[in-house]
């Protein structure tokens, strides 16, 4: 807090010193409001606007009516609740697969000392150099035709599921994590007679709820804002994501539906980071080297 | 701890020998080690397979596709480099290459000096940080696609709200995102728009991280405020400015959603990217071979810079 930074707190506190101070602030929150406030406010406002008020130039900065039809007629035309039901499927899958598999793989690579388990973490992390959108195409077509057992997971919830749990990122966040936890915890739990998945249940993961959590969020927002690969999943309009949906849909839907439904689909993640946003925010600056 | 309030369990009938686990490496008997093994595997397999289908096979499949002629369905037939040549010789292209690396370098002048002065100012800030943190982070939080298209209707040429701003400032209106020499700047400000507040937050931990007393020691040299940013900021925060630099380098060069939501390519391919491109030889010529020839170009380029990325964050992310 009183960590000396640029400017010496002595130069603030004179009298030059603070009007500058306050006259900076006041920009940057002028700027701050305008550039990412606005945009907002102006898409929520916007979809409650008539149709010819949101096309009229100059625009009106206040609705002159506001209206709720936007927002109902989103919710009924453009079947939002079936395309945010399928985002809440999809995210909510991901996110368990991840917490159970990349968990325990974390686990047995950090403790349980299986055989080969250097040249499978290495071969895990080489997957961290490979960057994801650049194999969107050859892993489209393994899950449009599983190796041996010759199905296809597109249009199925499974086609996002699994290969989300393919996450290094993650995988060596727990794995991290779980080399920290002292060696005479776990010896003691064995000593009680608690076998490898107790003291992962009753142990090691009550210890790691930080990093589960931090996990969790990361696996949640990336299900969410994802685009490219469940574009290429669901080709079926009914099992879309809503993300999906709404640039498949934006061309023929008059525009205050479409601001309407785009503020819907902002909607849940907004709200999460509104809750979480302590943990989030420190989460991104502890982890800054690792981005 | 929870153990402690555990009932005492009694002691496993395979009692194990006391001197066993920490000096002598001395092994356990075979049945054991299997046991031990099976279970480790066990807890592995799920992950492990995962990352084997969606990981490893693609990653091996895309070499093997790139010289090949491949339509799913259809018997997959060697044809060597003809691929690389065919996809060279695409006029699209080089209009995808050039795109995507002008796009990178767009995104670094733009995207880098921008979030690093934010920073630089909000951490001078005394009031209101909780604010500044989660306003500028908001718009990362919207959906890519959302950001997308909100800034589409922003650069509408007839009721957007770019051409209004302008406009209410007396200045020429643009083509935005409508115009061959303007689109490509006009999806990048998107882009920055949309992701510069998690740059600035690791900027912000940065610029904390630095000890006072560098400042004050230059401050009592006669140090003006830019020779402080000049000689104590930047050189400090160096280590997470070329990560972030090599970060961003990475991400932008992966760019779709923003080019085939705003401009679908155009105007005259001056925003199709190469990613664009692979998708359009997969989905739109259904042509998975060009497909992957294209892919393992870009990979063989991006995984060299993720290389350094990692080198240099696990040799240099102790000391720092």
């Amino acid at each position: 807090m009183s960590t000396r930074t640029l400017v010496s707190p002595l130069t603030l506190a004179r009298r030059r010193g603070k009007t500058l101070y306050w006259t900076v602030f006041s920009g940057i929150v002028l700027l701050f409001a305008l550039a990412f406030l606005f945009p907002v406010y102006w898409m929520v406002t916007g979809a409650m606007k008539s149709p010819d008020e949101v096309t009229r130039t100059p625009p009106t900065l206040v609705p002159d009516k506001w209206s709720l039809t936007g927002y109902t007629d989103a919710w009924d035309l453009m079947d939002l609740p079936t395309h945010l039901w399928n985002t809440v499927v999809q995210a909510t899958g991901a996110w368990i697969l991840q917490l159970v598999f990349c968990t325990a793989a974390a686990y047995a690579l950090s403790r349980l000392k299986p055989a080969f388990g250097k040249i499978i973490l290495g071969g895990i992390l080489a997957t961290l150099m490979v960057p994801a959108q650049a194999l969107v195409v050859p892993k489209y077509l393994t899950v449009a035709d599983l190796p041996l057992i010759h199905t296809s997971l597109l249009n199925d919830p499974l086609g996002i599921w699994l290969p989300a749990v393919a996450n290094a990122f993650n995988l060596y966040l727990l794995k991290r994590f779980f080399d920290q936890i002292p060696r005479d915890v776990l010896e003691a739990a064995e000593i009680d007679g608690a076998g490898r998945l107790r003291t992962l249940w009753s142990i090691v993961l009550p210890m790691s709820r930080p990093v589960l959590g931090v996990v969790s969020i990361f696996a949640l927002v990336a299900v969410w804002q994802d685009f490219l690969w469940p574009l290429m999943v669901f080709s079926d309009t009914d099992k879309q994501p809503i993300s999906v949906a709404l640039v498949q849909l934006s061309q023929n839907i008059p525009l205050t539906v479409l601001l309407a439904s785009m503020v819907i689909a902002s909607i849940p993640m907004v709200a999460m980071f509104l809750v979480f946003q302590r943990h989030i925010i420190a989460g991104i600056s502890a982890g800054s080297t690792k981005g | 701890m929870k153990t402690a309030s555990k009932p005492a369990v009694p002691p496993p009938t395979t009692v194990r020998p006391v001197e066993a686990p920490r000096p002598g490496p001395q092994r356990p008997p075979l049945r054991r080690r299997l046991a031990d093994q099976s279970r480790a595997y066990a807890f592995l397999v799920g992950g492990l397979l995962c990352f084997a289908l969606f990981s490893w096979y693609p990653a091996i499949r895309a070499v093997v596709i790139a010289f090949q002629k491949y339509t799913p369905g259809a018997e997959a037939e060697w044809v060597g480099t003809e691929n690389f040549t065919r996809v060279f010789h695409d006029p699209e292209f080089t209009a995808a290459w050039r795109n995507t690396l002008t796009f990178t370098l767009l995104a670094l002048l733009i995207g880098f000096a921008v979030p690093f002065v934010m920073a630089l100012v909000l951490n001078e800030l005394r009031h209101a940080k909780a604010f500044f943190r989660v306003v500028v982070y908001l718009p990362v939080m919207i959906p890519p696609v959302v950001s997308a298209l909100l800034w589409k209707w922003f650069y509408d040429p007839g009721a957007g709200l770019a051409n209004e701003a302008l406009r209410f400032l007396h200045l020429p209106t643009s083509n935005w995102s409508n115009g061959a020499d303007t689109a490509l700047v006009s999806l990048v400000i998107v882009a920055t728009w949309a992701n510069l507040g998690g740059t600035v937050l690791i900027y912000l931990a940065a610029l904390q991280s630095i000890p006072g007393e560098l400042y004050e020691a230059a401050e009592l040299d006669g140090a003006n405020i830019w020779q402080r940013v000049r000689h104590v900021t930047i050189p400090q925060t160096r280590f997470i400015i070329l990560m972030l630099m090599l970060l961003q380098i990475i991400a932008t060069m992966q760019i779709f959603t923003e080019p085939f939501v705003i401009t679908g390519g155009g105007p005259e391919n001056s925003t199709v990217t190469v990613l664009y491109l692979i998708y359009k030889y997969a989905f739109l010529y259904n042509d998975f071979g060009g497909a992957c020839a294209l892919s393992v170009m870009l990979l063989v380029l991006l995984s060299a810079f993720s290389a350094l990325y990692l080198k240099l964050t696990s040799s240099g992310g102790e000391d720092s």
